[in-house]
């Protein structure tokens, strides 16, 4: 029998008997950031394809919660940390090989955009409101001009960030669930995934719904296909990557992951989104409500499972 | 100049004296340690092995930690020492998830908190680390790699040695003497 | 037990009598800190010697800029520690700060029927004390005043008790400790092993450790200079059931059945006689009984011990080999916890032996010759001569013994109808004796017929609950105590002082013995002014200074004469009856014991049952160090070692807490931790002494593991000095109740 054993007591906050280090802040962070790049990537994606008539929640109605959703995920983020009175530190340097650090940049610029965006839509929503100052009809106007400029930045920041939320994990190659360069894109096309699935919702409009369905049933497809992928690429590395994909394949998080992400987080949306499509009668919530249920879960599953997951020596 | 330590895990009794040493030298609050014993016991009985080692932060020359912090409180500094600077520290753990050898936590305060080859407090005054100058079996060594002299560099040439998860990569500055 | 008189009290139930504290102590402890103010640099650091084990190593108090203790240090001069303390050396400074520590004196009172401790003035407390002590002398004559102490508090307590007219004083560091071993040696060579141990680790070539688990048992300077001798490549060869730290560093580890050392001991000294691997001038020189010792191991083969050991007859010859080989640069370890199966005297006997015929006693790599500081003691009157000798509660028994048998005094305390001694007042001082004592119930029958039991303790361990008055004495960091002479190969003088004031109010086991002499009208045994006074006085005679010790912490002498190590062919008179090395007991003999060893069998486990083993963990000491915040931060339980296989048969699993029942079917109050390991046999099950505390008021060690006393109920006593043999109790698996912390109320 082999027995490994730390016989000096240590019992450091956070970090034994296994890390612990992140709660429910990073992954909920993750999921709305996830969320918000969803959206604002098809709210971009449209406007740069000139099709914001076909697609009115996407452009229009749903970015109206991304400044939410960016805020109250940075706020969760901030709750995380430790040493929260020097939180403006973040702001002092750019470190590029930290996706912490670039990712907060990120964050940096596309919520103001968010913001902007949801204003020049009340302007459009509410055009007899009287906005008071000279200086915001001339903003307005200069952010009008151009909106397809600012609509390539945003389309280019949301994948940032849709992919950042995954790539945050997977920098840390002390945690071989974790360190799996799938995760990156996994975690984006979980986040346009759930974009989707929040327009549909959103939408009052039976075509835009379809529409999204179709594209969720593909970054569903896209998903599984990675996640697949995934475990086949721990299984056929070292140890330890062994090690991690067996939490999920007979391990503690079996259950949650396989029925509640897999299943009913994916399989089974897809698969109503489909019926929806051959015109069968489904509630049109139920797909989406599930997906975003599915893409939350997925996120608390990695976090945890993957600060679970270790290096033997 | 490259500060390094090395365990003589064949010598090492795995009484904690280090463990202590630093916690009172270092003002490590109780309920923390900067360092800490592991015991590896192989075989069946009576046919048995123990492998004791007295592990801390390695010192990574590459190290995932420096890497990953968004404010680079996590930094290198003389002789290759990784520290922390507690006012740049914001605490988001990053650092923390990303050693593999589970050597930092978070102090109460706030800041993230691992050892410091007691640099500053010690070392630059010349003397040795606490948990070195403690041990009861002299079985830890430290100095400057790049001093053929110090003591680290001289027992590395006379004896075998591994470090720990090598294929992680973070080429550690702490050699474990087998 | 008759229905407690004296009931047990957790001291949670403590009273508080609303008592004003301030103004209420004594003149201030006699100056203590006088010299400690102002003088910044002064105030750095200040020199003491380590109390939480008897190894008392020297080191240095220093103090952060607000003033607290920060960290203790050794001492560099220091030939027990070179400047490196042990864990709990270092972690002392726990001692200190733990604020469950005895804050007051307290006295015993009964309140609506309910006894509790009531908070007193030390001159409620001392003032009862000695009128008690008093009406007992004259009832009874001062002999009936006994003394248990463990520590540096000895000196002053025994100094006033036999100022006071009794040489009751006893230690459990006998009788539960090292005596098998100093008798043993005392009638093989004239003289004891000593502590610290006059062992040369340092130049051995070989080293045999029979159940001594240094690495574990961190006496400090054995410790190092076993580090030492690694390095230098000597074989290590360990006998231990278990596979101790030691056993791990070791060429040779032997895997010995329980309970049957002495015949491998006997079956090694076959081997060497018999391939004459044997020091042959040594032995002809110095030696006495060696044809005896011939004739008499004949019949002990390794073939013979193999059957007994389960060591296989091979590795026998081959360890006696190594060490004949390495001799007389040899060191087969006495020991030291040597109380185990009740012929313990006849085992370290047979010791004893195998290191004289290697030639080991007397020579380097072996056992030198220890010399210490010729230090006189502070003038006073002679003590009275007392009319009946402690030894005299057992007399007719364990006449061999050298030291006073502690459960000797113990059972006479009892009263019995064949017994005249019955000892009236217990003075317990730095001992915990319901951890110390095997047999509690016994224990707990003789506190019962007591007068009076006062504990000076610096922590609200189990002994206090049955206390009438309990002292508070402060901790080794702030207080004076005797200079530490110690026996080394070089003598050295090494000084404590207190670093800072007594926290609360406690006071120091000076004071409290010289204010209490004083109210027993023995004020002209304590002539000095203060402890300052006398210590200048002491160190003084030895043309050292009170003010120089503060300075260099340790003083080291040189040698008078040149015999750490025999010289070559010189004639040596050992302190024997035939003046030589006694192979063949004659003491022994005399007394009716073998003179020879003789292999006798022990005990084994029955069925369903595992032997109780139980040993030291590097970061404790005993109970004493239980509350330590930091050493618990380190250890806060025992656990239970169980093999695999024990555990697969009971479905035992890691981490699980378990109770333990014993063969007289004694349950453990508490419950203990399963670790399943490799480390440990089938045939036993291990814990680490000292856990198991039920005095909520230590917050954190109460409830934390078990404590092996209780489980210890079958005791041998060795008839030769009256050793407490502990190690034939077996424990079986209780799964009901097994939360952890939880205790089971009577
Ligand atoms: N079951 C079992 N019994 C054993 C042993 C065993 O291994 N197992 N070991 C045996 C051995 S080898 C020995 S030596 C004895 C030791 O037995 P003890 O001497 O009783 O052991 P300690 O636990 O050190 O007890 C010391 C007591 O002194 C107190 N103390 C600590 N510092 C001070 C101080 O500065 N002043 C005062 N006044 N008190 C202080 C502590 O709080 C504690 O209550 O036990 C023996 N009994
Ligand atoms: N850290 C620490 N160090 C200490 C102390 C402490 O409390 N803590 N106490 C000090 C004191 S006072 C003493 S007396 C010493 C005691 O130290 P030792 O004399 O080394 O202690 P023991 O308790 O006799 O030894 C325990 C070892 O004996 C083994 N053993 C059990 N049964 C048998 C047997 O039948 N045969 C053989 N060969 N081995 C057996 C056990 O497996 C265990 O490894 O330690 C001293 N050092
Ligand atoms: S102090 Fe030395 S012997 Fe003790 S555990 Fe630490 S490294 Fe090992
Ligand atoms: S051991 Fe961990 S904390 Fe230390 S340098 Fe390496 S990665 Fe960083
Ligand atoms: S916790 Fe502090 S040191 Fe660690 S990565 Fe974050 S900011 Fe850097
Ligand atoms: S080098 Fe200093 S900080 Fe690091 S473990 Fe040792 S004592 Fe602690
Ligand atoms: S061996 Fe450790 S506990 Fe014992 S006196 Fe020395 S430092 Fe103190
Ligand atoms: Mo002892």
């Amino acid at each position: 029998m082999r027995e490994e054993i730390i016989t000096s007591g240590r019992m450091n906050p956070m970090i034994d008997p296994q890390l612990h280090i992140w709660h429910w802040h990073i992954p909920l962070y993750l999921f709305l950031g996830g969320l918000a790049a969803g959206i604002l990537f098809f709210a971009a994606l449209y406007t740069i394809l000139g099709k914001e008539k076909e697609n009115p929640t996407a452009v229009k109605i749903a970015p109206f919660i991304t400044p939410i959703l960016l805020v109250v995920g940075l706020f969760a983020l901030f709750l995380d940390l430790n040493h929260q009175a020097y939180f403006w530190r973040l702001y002092t340097t750019i470190r590029l090989e930290s996706p912490m650090s670039w990712g907060a940049w990120t964050l940096m610029v596309v919520t103001p955009i968010s913001f902007i965006w949801c204003a020049l839509n009340i302007k459009e929503i509410f055009p007899r409101w009287d906005w008071k100052f000279k200086f915001l009809y001339d903003l307005d106007a200069f952010f009008r001009k151009h909106l397809i400029t600012m609509s390539w930045i945003l389309l280019i920041f949301s994948l940032i960030l849709g992919m950042y939320t995954g790539i945050l994990f997977s920098a840390f190659n002390a945690r071989p669930l974790w360190n799996t360069s799938i995760l990156g894109p996994l975690f984006l096309t979980s986040g346009l995934s759930t974009g989707a699935a929040a327009i549909i919702l959103m939408s009052k409009s039976h075509e835009e719904r379809l529409r999204f369905a179709r594209i969720d049933i593909m970054l569903i497809g896209i998903e599984m296909f990675l996640i697949v992928h995934m475990f086949m690429g721990f299984l056929a590395s070292t140890q330890v990557h062994i090690e991690a994909a067996e939490l999920f394949l007979g391990g503690p998080y079996t259950t949650p992951f396989w029925l509640f992400v897999f299943t009913l987080g994916l399989a089974v949306p897809a698969i109503l989104e489909v019926l929806e499509l051959r015109k069968f009668k489904v509630p049109f919530m139920i797909a989406p409500i599930l997906v975003l249920m599915g893409g939350l879960l997925f996120r608390f599953i990695i976090a945890y499972a993957g600060q679970a997951s270790r290096w033997l020596y | 100049m490259r500060y390094a330590m090395a365990v003589d895990t064949k010598k090492c009794v795995g009484c904690s004296d280090c463990v202590v040493a630093c916690q009172t030298e270092n003002n490590v609050p109780i309920g923390y340690c900067r360092d800490w014993i592991v015991e590896v016991t192989d075989g069946t009985y009576p046919q048995l092995e123990i492998e004791i080692r007295s592990e801390r932060c390695n010192h990574c020359e590459n190290a995932p930690c420096v890497r990953c912090c968004p404010t680079g409180a996590s930094h290198y500094s003389d002789g290759g020492t990784v520290l922390v600077k507690k006012y740049h520290c914001i605490g988001c753990g990053a650092c923390i998830a990303s050693c593999p050898y589970d050597a930092r936590f978070p102090h109460p305060e706030g800041y993230v908190d691992k050892c410091t080859f007691c640099l500053d407090n010690r070392v630059k005054k010349g003397m040795d680390p606490a948990c070195v100058s403690v041990c009861p079996t002299k079985c830890l060594y430290f100095g400057d790699l790049d001093d053929p002299r110090s003591p680290v560099s001289q027992i590395l040439k006379k004896r075998k040695y591994k470090t720990l998860i090598p294929e992680a990569g973070t080429k550690p500055h702490l050699y474990f003497l087998i | 037990m008759k229905t407690s008189r004296r009931q047990f009290i957790k001291t949670s139930s403590l009273y508080a009598g609303g008592l004003a504290m301030a103004g209420s102590g004594l003149k201030a402890a006699s100056g203590l800190l006088k010299n400690l103010g102002g003088n910044v640099e002064g105030l750095s650091r200040t020199p003491t010697y380590c109390e939480i084990c008897f190894w008392q190593c020297a080191g240095w108090v220093y103090k952060d800029d607000d003033g607290r203790i920060q960290k203790i240090i050794g001492n560099d001069d220091d030939p027990h520690c070179n400047g490196r303390l042990c864990p709990r050396g270092t972690g002392g400074v726990g001692m200190y700060h733990d604020e469950d520590r005895l804050k007051t004196p307290l006295i015993r009172r009964t309140v609506d029927g309910k006894q509790v401790f009531e908070e007193a003035t030390w001159e409620e407390a001392l003032d009862f004390i000695a009128e008690k002590m008093k009406s007992v002398a004259a009832e009874f004559g001062p002999e009936c005043v006994v003394l248990f102490s463990h520590g540096s508090g000895g000196a002053h307590l025994g100094h006033m008790l036999k100022a006071f007219g009794s040489q009751s004083i006893s230690a459990p560091s006998f009788a539960q400790c090292r005596g098998p071993r100093e008798v043993a040696f005392l009638t093989t060579y004239g003289d004891i092993v000593y502590s610290p141990e006059r062992t040369d680790i340092r130049d051995s070539r070989c080293l045999v450790f029979i159940g001594y688990h240094l690495g574990e048992n961190m006496h400090n300077g054995q410790v190092q200079e076993m580090s030492d001798a690694i390095d230098k490549g000597a074989t290590i060869i360990t006998v231990d059931p278990r596979y101790s730290v030691a056993a791990s560093k070791s060429k040779y580890w032997l895997p010995i059945k329980p309970a049957t050392d002495l015949a491998l001991l006997l079956s090694w000294i076959h081997v060497l006689i018999e391939n004459g691997w044997y020091d042959k001038e040594y032995v002809e020189k110095y030696t006495f009984g060696f044809e005896q010792l011939r004739e008499h191991v004949k019949q002990y083969t390794p073939e013979w011990a193999y059957g007994i050991t389960t060591i296989d007859p091979n590795v026998i010859r081959r360890t006696a080999k190594e060490m004949y080989d390495a001799s007389p640069a040899v060191i087969v370890h006495p020991g030291r916890h040597t109380t185990w199966y009740g012929d313990d005297t006849q085992r370290l006997r047979a010791v004893a032996i195998l290191n004289a015929i290697l030639g080991s006693w007397g020579r380097r790599g072996g056992f030198y010759f220890p010399e210490r500081v010729q230090f006189p003691e502070y003038p006073t009157p002679a003590y009275p001569v007392p009319n009946r000798l402690p030894t005299e509660a057992y007399a007719g028994k364990y006449n061999l013994a050298n030291e006073v048998v502690s459960n000797g005094i113990c059972d006479a305390t009892i009263p019995s109808v064949d017994s005249d001694c019955n000892f009236k007042v217990w003075l317990v001082n730095g001992t915990n004796l319901m951890l110390a004592l095997p047999d509690q119930k016994k224990t707990l029958q003789a506190i019962q017929a007591l007068e009076l039991v006062v504990v000076i303790d610096t922590m609200p361990v189990e002994i206090t609950g049955y206390a009438d008055v309990v002292l508070p004495e402060c901790t080794f960091l702030e207080r004076y105590d005797m200079v530490r002479v110690s026996r080394h190969r070089e003598p050295t003088l090494a000084l404590r002082m207190p670093a800072t004031e007594p926290k609360y109010h406690s006071k120091p086991g000076d004071w409290i013995a010289r204010e209490l002499g004083i109210r027993l009208g023995l004020a002209a045994y304590f002539p000095w002014k203060d402890m300052e006074e006398h210590l200048d006085w002491q160190l003084k005679q030895v043309g050292s200074s009170l003010e120089e010790m503060k300075r260099i912490g340790v003083k080291k002498f040189p040698r008078q004469y040149d015999d750490l190590y025999l010289h070559e062919g010189e004639d040596f008179f050992f302190n024997t009856n035939t003046g030589k090395i006694e192979l063949y007991s004659t003491d022994m003999e005399e007394e009716g014991f073998p003179p020879l060893p003789v292999y006798t069998e022990h005990e084994q486990p029955p069925e369903g049952f595992y032997r109780l083993n139980y040993g030291r963990a590097p970061m404790h000491t005993f109970g004493r160090t239980a509350n330590n915040p930091n050493l618990t931060d380190l250890m806060d339980e025992n656990t239970l070692w169980v093999n695999p296989k024990v555990a697969n048969l009971w479905g035992l699993e890691n981490d699980q807490y378990i109770k333990l029942r014993n063969q007289d079917g004694i349950v453990s109050t508490f419950s203990i931790k399963v670790r399943i390991t490799e480390r440990i046999r089938w045939d036993s099950v291990y814990m680490v002494h000292g856990f198991g505390h039920d005095n909520k008021k230590l917050s954190r060690a109460h409830g934390r593991g078990i404590n092996d006393t209780e489980l210890i109920t079958n005791v041998k006593i060795d008839p030769v000095m009256g050793g407490t043999g502990m190690r034939s109790n077996f424990v079986t698996f209780v799964f009901e109740n097994d939360n952890a912390g939880e205790e089971v109320e009577a």
